[in-house]
């Protein structure tokens, strides 16, 4: 055995030894918190792109703790799914690191900094273990432990609405673990397994108990609380809004990602399409909520008066998406599915971090006093014009290749009415962007008297706001390199190889 | 019809406990004002998840599943359920500590607990 | 809150017990119904008895804040150093046996076992003691 097969294990356990560094280092001096961080998420992203390729190269890569085997032991199971997922929210992860430096300083203030690099780090620790399990118990740890430190750092923007939103978001995150709890509990009574795999081979044969049902229902609920999918989703918009820019971005972009990706693994890996499309048949019923999600969050979205809140609308919306492909559940379909789960961290992780930098620098985000912000900080308003873009779904952004392979996919399961309301929805989010653009460009209020005076913030959130933003455009062209990860990724899910 | 009638109810009345009890928690929940006792509903629902699950690891004379000398023979409850729930609780605790936190929290800023009075005070701000 | 004799009398005797008792519960985590959680809640219990008993300030001042984060890091730690012990030779994370193979002790992934089962306990104790002590601290007259 070499280090490289331990790879697994050292992306949950070096990251919860290092939080424990960044609390006892930031006693010593709280400078070095952010160095610690930074480097243990870089090395996380390294062997995360190390294992994507592994798996790409040799299959399915299983870890197996304590050397117990799945039926007795905990493993961690790492194909093109995850393997994908992993290296996206730890991308993002880096990108938002690189970020919080500054506007944690401003946002925060200095002598919060230790804790909020501590619970930055178990957030990432948690939702990397949510994504690497092969235990759906373990799934449920790992998500409380993300879902704890995201309170925690929700109510860090120390504003007296940020704790209400918190405490908000934990009541409904609570009641969703709790559903997670008995679903997995039912499936536990059904088939006496708590490994995804061995669940999944043992369920058939009980596919028409009552307990799976009921199981299944609240897993799907559960997880759709969390995912903040259409009509569960009351607790997102304050809980983006009212948190500190660090943390919307990361809540925003990998956070709810690796909701969605429980989701898809749950439905796809544990019951298979077998059970969704003809024992329990929902995927109609999911395909519907989605559309009106797609349309609803779009709407409610154009209505808002802040960037931040209108941002989160358009969070809902765009999960809408996400879980479109799941209720098409076919091959092309679930490319674009997985296709958005990556093009939509990007760029809204790129949208939030404008509107951090706007608070940064204006001291609010409301739409009505951002009158021709873009003559200060042209940088920033050009990165939301291009993540705004792949929004909206203009070629050849990632934004475009997603949704065109939703369309086809729901072209090619015949739900060509849903495939237009899909197409409408691109066109509701025109309504949205524009606004921002038409306030940034084309209205007066922030050139008058300052002249040549930018507004710019400092480099290190410029930087991976302009990444994010460029990273839109050339995921969008070099889309045919993700299609060889995505579309073993599709046809993993529909039980193929 | 009788005989349905108990299967349905007596012979599974631990199910039909949790079941009640996760109402009552999720009834306080959403029916509640003040956020104290809304987290107490919280606390009762999780709790109702746990006795589910521990009545799921019951055998029926079973013993507590501890390694005996040779040759003694016994029935052992399954302890699977028992340590899951362990770390179920310990979630609880902690979201209960967060929640207590936020509502001291609250109380600093707002000087009530109570939901209607908190939007209130909102809508004056 | 007004200081009663009988109170701090009984807790002054009881937490000696209480202790002893939490710790026999860690240690049974190899062997029997025991372990890290179970034995660390209850020796948190007995601070939450003096606190209780004797006020918050009065505890404070012998188990100050800063032990109490360092033992909490400790726990984990040592939790997480057996684990990756386990690693050198060539055994998975917290396989145990791989170490009592390598150094022929028997019965060591006991010790090994009890060991981690130490480091949970700390990490509890210390987590829970910590929880009080936050909350006593923002609650405004409470000593």
């Amino acid at each position: 055995m070499t280090l490289i097969d331990h790879l697994p294990v050292f992306l949950i356990a070096i990251p919860i030894l290092a939080s424990l560094l960044i609390l006892v280092a930031g006693w010593w001096d709280r400078r070095f918190c952010y160095p610690i961080s930074l480097v243990t998420i870089l090395s996380q992203f390294g062997a995360a792109v190390i294992i994507l390729a592994q798996v790409m190269r040799e299959g399915t890569v299983r870890y197996y703790l304590g050397g117990w085997a799945p039926p007795l032991g905990i493993e961690l199971a790492i194909d093109s799914f995850n393997g994908f997922i992993l290296a996206t929210i730890l991308l993002l992860s880096v990108a938002t690191v690189i970020y919080a430096r500054k506007s944690v300083e401003h946002e925060i203030g200095p002598e919060k900094t230790i804790a909020f690099y501590v619970l930055f780090q178990l957030l990432v620790t948690g939702l990397v273990g949510m994504t690497i399990t092969g235990d759906i118990f373990n799934l449920y740890v790992f998500l409380e432990i993300s879902s704890i430190a995201a309170y925690a750092l929700i109510a860090s923007a120390r504003k007296p609405r940020s704790y209400l939103a918190s405490f908000n978001y934990l009541i409904l995150g609570s009641i969703a673990g709790g559903f997670i709890l008995i679903g997995t509990g039912n499936l536990y009574a059904a088939t006496g397994a708590l490994n995804m795999l061995d669940i999944a081979r043992l369920l058939p044969a009980s596919f028409e108990l009552a307990t799976v049902h009921a199981g299944f229902l609240f897993l799907v609920i559960g997880y759709s609380i969390k995912a903040a999918f259409f009509p569960l989703h009351i607790w997102l918009p304050d809980a983006y809004a009212e948190s500190p820019s660090a943390v919307t971005i990361l809540i925003s972009t990998v956070m709810s990602k690796v909701s969605v990706y429980a989701l898809f693994r749950i439905i796809f890996t544990i019951f298979t399409t077998a059970y969704i499309v003809d024992v329990f048949p929902v995927t109609g019923f999911i395909l519907f909520i989605a559309t009106v999600a797609m349309i609803a969050g779009a709407v409610i979205a154009i209505a808002q008066s802040d960037l931040k809140r209108m941002l989160a609308y358009s969070s809902i919306s765009q999960i809408g998406y996400i879980m479109f492909a799941l209720g098409v559940a076919n091959q092309i379909a679930l490319e674009g599915g997985i296709l958005h789960i990556l093009g939509h961290a990007v760029m809204k992780g790129c949208l939030f971090m404008v509107a951090g930098l706007i608070i940064y620098r204006v001291g609010t985000s409301r739409l009505s006093d951002l009158g021709g912000i873009a003559k200060v900080m042209p940088i920033s308003c050009a990165a939301f014009a291009l993540a705004g873009a792949s929004m909206i779904g203009i070629p050849p952004t990632i934004g475009f290749m997603s949704k065109y392979y939703l369309v086809l996919g729901a072209l090619e399961a015949g739900h060509w009415v849903y495939a237009a309301i899909l197409l409408l929805g691109s066109l509701l989010a025109v309504g949205y962007i524009w606004r921002f653009i038409e306030i940034a460009y084309f209205r007066d209020g922030h050139d008058g008297g300052s002249g040549a005076r930018t507004l710019e913030a400092p480099a290190s959130m410029l930087a991976p706001m302009v990444a994010l933003a460029l990273l839109c455009l050339l995921l969008g062209i070099f889309v045919e390199g993700l299609m060889e990860i995505v579309g073993p990724a599709a046809s993993l899910l529909l039980g193929g190889a | 019809m009788i005989g349905s009638f108990y299967e349905l109810f007596f012979a599974r009345y631990n199910y039909w406990m949790a079941i009640i009890l996760m109402l009552i928690g999720l009834y306080a929940l959403i029916a509640k004002q003040n956020l104290v006792k809304k987290l107490i509903g919280l606390n009762i629902f999780q709790t109702a998840i746990f006795l589910f699950y521990i009545s799921l690891g019951e055998v029926r004379g079973g013993t507590a599943p501890i390694y005996l000398p040779e040759g003694v023979d016994a029935l052992y409850v399954n302890p699977l359920p028992h340590v899951l729930i362990l770390t179920a609780i310990v979630v609880g605790v902690s979201v209960t500590a967060v929640g207590l936190s936020l509502i001291v929290r609250i109380h600093e800023e707002y000087g009530v607990i109570d939901e209607a009075e908190l939007l209130q005070e909102l809508r004056r701000r | 809150m007004r200081r009663n004799v009988i109170i701090k009398t009984v807790s002054r005797f009881l937490v000696p017990f209480i202790q002893v008792y939490a710790l026999y519960v860690i240690v049974h985590g190899a062997l029997g119904a025991g372990g890290g959680f179970q034995g660390g809640v209850v020796f948190a219990a007995s601070f939450i008895l003096m606190i209780i008993a004797f006020g918050l300030t009065c505890v404070r001042e012998r188990f100050n804040y800063k032990w109490i984060v360092m033992l909490s890091a400790l726990g984990i730690t040592i939790y997480a150093t057996i684990g990756l012990l386990c690693l050198i030779p060539g055994g998975n994370y917290l396989e145990y046996g791989s170490i009592e193979a390598l150094l022929g002790i028997p019965h060591l992934h006991g010790y090994l076992i009890d060991a981690v089962e130490i480091g949970i306990g700390i990490t509890v104790m210390a987590t829970m003691t910590s929880i009080i002590y936050d909350m006593g601290d923002t609650g405004g007259e409470s000593s």
